[in-house]
């Protein structure tokens, strides 16, 4: 289907089939019950960032997954398709988009010049040129740019970027009551939901989240089409040999270049979509800790692989979500069946790893991956099936149509 | 030329703990040839060594005077710290005023702990792994030290200040001729500048005068050939690891009376700190201490307002700057040796 | 008049003078060895050929054009495809894959993006990697990670994957050097093969003496960066210079 082999259609059609039930699946227990309050995750602001993270995992996989070149600083584009949308949205007008589209060309435009500079390096050169210059750019966002007193106020600085009566909006708005205009697609607001009550369940469908979804779906479709394609079996072979690749004639920066267009394209499309949906961009999503967590989601769900960004980025999120919403009450709800004195114990040391030390769980799941798990949950995945799946063996999967090792 | 020696002065304590820092990082890699994300992390705890003893000295016995009372009309509780009972109200007053420079020594068989356990325990095993995974696995170290450290301490900074006779500023000026006032520099200031000159001698002295540190600088020159003389340098690297990350730890000690210690203080010190490395030269010492004080001063140049007036914003982006123009323009770095880590 | 001509060419390291006033004519679709004792300056000749070393003085010359300051990918699109001492191959990825990569080279050039169609689409492509393979009777090896084969499986690829692009002139660098003796003869085998079957010229560093007498057409001796002698291979072996070069090597060793 659609120029992809067997075993990749199936796989898009079960991410395609995941992303367009995923209120129903999101949200397995009946609404008010106190597993739904922690497990369920089907509302709109979650499930918009479970896609929008995964967008932008995608690309930085078709970056670091196939080149191997681990790039500190991609949340600069990240933050600058967000105040490039904002931009749209107080100029031009609260369509999606015009702003997504200035989005992404921004940070293209962005992505060639510093991939130009930093792609002269490789290795940790190449890490630190990106985090310096995506360092520059948050501390510019923060401090000159966006000086609210100066005529040149890019950013608005600490307060971050966001919409005013007073913009002009070329294109018109529906301000009547003299609130803020919303963001929508040709007047369907990214913020209105259905929502859908069938027994005690409570599903809500939401606009945005299925704009994002199918932008998702997009970007993932051509990650695969990138995959199988010359140009990216060109990105392995700068990942395995460069020296091999020059003495055959090929030119390694171009190829490296265009990925990290790429990769930086879909990092400004997922700003783009961030302040779609809320349309508020502030720096702090260019600081180089956020690149970092770009990095931890990709590596969790396993680099290279065409659906490990998409499982990193959810699972980050997911598990963010839940463990943050965890405190010690709900605690000793679980362990109540254990002796009193066990149990305080045991929720006093719990206590560090829930609620607001939900950091500290994801830092010591992300370093198990690096030291035991360097393919990420996918390989994981994988192990565990080769173990249910030892009698049928016999028919491996080819290394070619397989996702590059490591 | 009073304010560009206040300029050059203001420099050197950030210039201090960047050179400390750095100095750090690059025995490491010059050493293990690891990436360590996790460095800023031991500043961090170094800083926080320096909270813990404070807190250990002000452990208090509560007592109730009955012959005070508070305003509520209760008996007044009274607070008296162990060390003030135990070793008499002056000397334990002294002792805590005193917090920050007796966590030197508090701090130094820690952090060295800490190194060993790092390294034995963690970065060990990825010697023969790509830089990358080594990046990417002190990167996840740095964040569950620093969210250790918060869930013990709290996200807010801690003043620890300096003992009272180092608090306040003296007027530096005066000793060079200049007017009064024009030149008020901090005295803990001061102190962290030659306490950092110390620190850094004593790692070169060590380097070049011991039988130790001359193992160590044939190991970082040429690893292969060392081993092959029956020397176990793996052991000597370790204790380097704990060496470096008890000048970490150090910079961080004294580092806590000039910037109250908070949780991520590592992180924000960690990316400077690779720039000056790279900056200095990848596994050159010198290159590091002297890019460190370089930067330092520099950055402190471009925060004046005369020069912010010309170029704006330049003060946040200056270190930023000079590293990019230096790893385009001169790989190597200022002083750093041909080849380490381009691939 | 020669493919390869190099000219007064000379290059110094510090106080070390590699190579001194080197003269070398390959003429075409001969086998032409350069030989010399350890340090002699034949590795330092081969990396001024392929981008990889500017010398200092003199002109290197390719079928009437000047490889000096080109890049290496540059010189391997102008015809010249190089065998490195230790195996260069794409180990992460499949041997099919790894023949297909200079055959993409040699059709698209140093880059192109087609980034949305299938790579197995390329029909012709894949049937030339494929033909490659059989020619190195590695077809049964088509999926097989490269990095997993035999070294001497290995070498055999990347010999492959230079021949796949049809380059008029091949370089060769100590290709059998750390080989098992069976490895090595096949190794033999194969270029001898190579060079009676196809329109080349190969050019070959080697000091495997062996391997010298069983391949080359035309003998170059280099001695401390200069050339000693060049002749036919019967001469070179009783050649008292050459002798006294290698003697003179025992000796000092």
């Amino acid at each position: 289907m659609l120029g992809l082999n067997k075993k990749d259609t199936t796989l898009f059609l079960i991410v395609i089939g995941m992303a367009m039930l995923a209120p129903f699946i999101l949200n397995p227990f009946p609404e008010g019950s106190s597993l739904a309050q922690m497990f369920n995750a089907g509302y709109p602001d979650l499930m918009q960032r479970f896609v929008i993270f995964g967008i932008l995992v995608i690309g930085f996989n078709i970056l670091f997954g196939l080149t191997g070149y681990l790039s500190f600083g991609h949340a600069a584009f990240l933050g600058i398709g967000s105040y490039s949308a904002v931009w749209m949205f107080k100029l031009v007008g609260m369509n999606v988009l015009p702003a997504i589209l200035l989005s992404m060309i921004v940070s293209g435009v962005f992505a060639l010049l510093i991939g130009y500079v930093s792609l002269r390096r490789s290795g940790i050169y190449f890490s630190i040129l990106t985090l310096a210059i995506a360092q520059m750019c948050y501390n510019l966002a923060y401090s000159v740019l966006g000086n609210p007193s100066s005529n040149f106020n890019l950013t608005n600085g600490e307060t971050g970027l966001q919409l005013s009566l007073n913009d002009p909006r070329i294109l018109g708005s529906a301000t009547t009551d003299g609130a803020l205009p919303v963001t929508n697609l040709f007047g369907a607001a990214m913020r209105s939901s259905y929502q859908w009550e069938a027994g005690s369940w409570l599903f809500t469908f939401n606009v945005g989240y299925y704009f994002s979804a199918i932008i998702m779906l997009i970007s993932f479709y051509i990650s695969i089409r990138i995959f199988r394609s010359p140009f990216g079996m060109m990105l392995r072979a700068v990942k395995s040999n460069q020296q091999r690749m020059n003495y055959t004639g090929l030119n390694t920066r171009p190829y490296v270049l265009a990925a990290f267009v790429i990769s930086g394209i879909y990092a400004g499309l997922a700003g783009g979509l961030l302040s779609s949906m809320d349309p508020l961009a502030g720096a702090e999503r260019m600081h180089w800790t956020a690149s970092g967590e770009i990095v931890i989601m990709a590596i969790l769900g396993g680099v290279g692989t065409l659906i490990g960004p998409v499982v990193g980025a959810g699972f980050n999120e997911y598990f963010k979500n839940i463990l943050s919403k965890i405190n010690d009450d709900i605690l000793h709800t679980w362990l109540s069946f254990l002796p009193d004195g066990l149990e305080n114990l045991l929720v006093g040391f719990l206590h560090y790893f829930v609620g607001k030390g939900w950091h500290l769980t994801l830092g010591i799941m992300f370093m198990l991956v690096i030291i035991f798990l360097p393919g990420g949950l996918v390989q994981g995945g994988q192990r565990i099936a080769k173990l249910f799946s030892r009698k049928k063996d016999g028919q491996a999967t080819p290394p070619a149509t397989q996702t590059p090792a490591e | 030329m009073d304010s560009i020696i206040l300029q050059i002065l203001n420099g050197l304590d950030k210039g201090s703990a960047y050179a400390l820092i750095a100095l750090g990082l690059t025995l490491i890699f010059g050493t293990l040839g690891v990436v360590n994300f996790a460095h800023g992390a031991l500043f961090m705890i170094g800083a926080f060594c320096a909270v813990t003893l404070k807190k250990i000295l002000t452990l208090s016995s509560v007592v109730e005077d009955p012959t005070k009372t508070d305003f509520l009309g209760k008996p007044l509780k009274v607070a008296t710290p162990y060390v003030e009972s135990w070793f008499g109200e002056a000397t334990g007053a002294a002792l805590i005023d005193w917090a920050v420079p007796l966590a030197i020594l508090f701090s130094i068989p820690i952090m060295i702990g800490v190194g060993f356990i790092m390294e034995r325990g963690l970065i060990k095993h990825f010697y023969k792994r790509p830089h990358a995974d080594q990046i990417l696995v002190t990167f996840g170290l740095a964040i569950v030290l620093q969210e250790v450290i918060k869930a013990f301490y709290g996200a807010n900074p801690i003043p620890t200040p300096a003992p009272a006779v180092f608090r306040g500023s003296f007027d530096f000026g005066v000793l060079l001729g200049f007017d009064p006032n024009a030149i008020i520099y901090p005295y803990w200031r001061m102190v962290y500048f030659a306490f950092s000159a110390v620190i850094i001698g004593a790692v070169f002295a060590f380097l070049r005068f011991t039988t130790f540190g001359m193992v160590v600088r044939a190991g970082m020159a040429d690893r292969e050939t060392v081993g092959l003389l029956g020397i176990n340098i793996d052991k000597r690297f370790t204790i380097m690891f704990g060496i470096a990350a008890a000048v970490a730890g150090l910079a961080g000690v004294m580092y806590a009376p000039i910037n109250s210690p908070n949780y991520h203080m590592g992180m924000d010190f960690l990316v400077l700190s690779f720039v000056v490395v790279v900056v200095g030269g990848m596994g050159s010492l010198p290159g590091a201490v002297l890019a460190g004080f370089m930067l330092g001063i520099l950055e402190a140049f471009a925060s004046m307002n005369q020069i912010k007036a010309i170029i704006p914003g330049i003060d946040q982006i200056i270190i930023y700057l000079v590293a990019i123009i230096i790893i385009l323009t001169r790989p190597r770095g200022l002083m750093g040796k041909k080849g380490v880590m381009e691939e | 008049m020669g493919i390869l001509e190099v000219k007064n060419v000379g290059k110094r390291f510090g106080g070390l003078q590699a190579l001194n006033k080197v003269e070398l004519d390959v003429k075409e679709n001969t086998c032409h060895a350069i030989i010399g004792p350890n340090g002699a300056g034949k590795s330092t000749l081969l990396n001024c050929f392929v981008g990889k070393l500017m010398p200092d003085t003199g002109s290197v010359m390719f079928d009437g054009q000047s490889v000096l300051g080109r890049t290496p990918y540059e010189i391997n699109q102008m015809g010249i495809s190089r065998v490195f001492q230790t195996p260069e191959i794409f180990g992460d990825l499949s041997v099919l894959e790894n023949m297909m990569i200079p055959i993409f080279a040699k059709r698209d050039g140093a880059f192109r993006m087609h980034a949305f169609e299938n790579m197995f689409a390329e029909k012709e492509i894949v049937e030339h990697a494929e033909h490659m393979l059989e020619d190195m009777n590695m077809a049964d090896k088509r999926e097989m990670h490269a990095a997993s084969m035999s070294r001497g499986d290995k070498r055999r690829l990347e010999i492959g994957m230079c021949l796949s692009q049809e380059p008029r002139l091949l370089l060769l660098d100590e290709p059998t050097a750390g080989m098992a003796r069976a490895d090595t003869n096949n190794t033999i085998d194969l270029l001898k093969q190579i060079k009676d079957e196809r329109d080349i010229t190969i050019a070959i560093i080697e000091h495997d003496m062996h391997v010298v007498f069983s391949l080359a057409d035309r003998i170059t001796v280099l001695a401390q960066g200069t050339p000693l002698v060049e002749d036919d291979p019967e001469n070179i072996k009783g050649h008292p210079k050459v002798r006294e070069a290698y003697l003179g090597e025992t000796a000092a060793a």
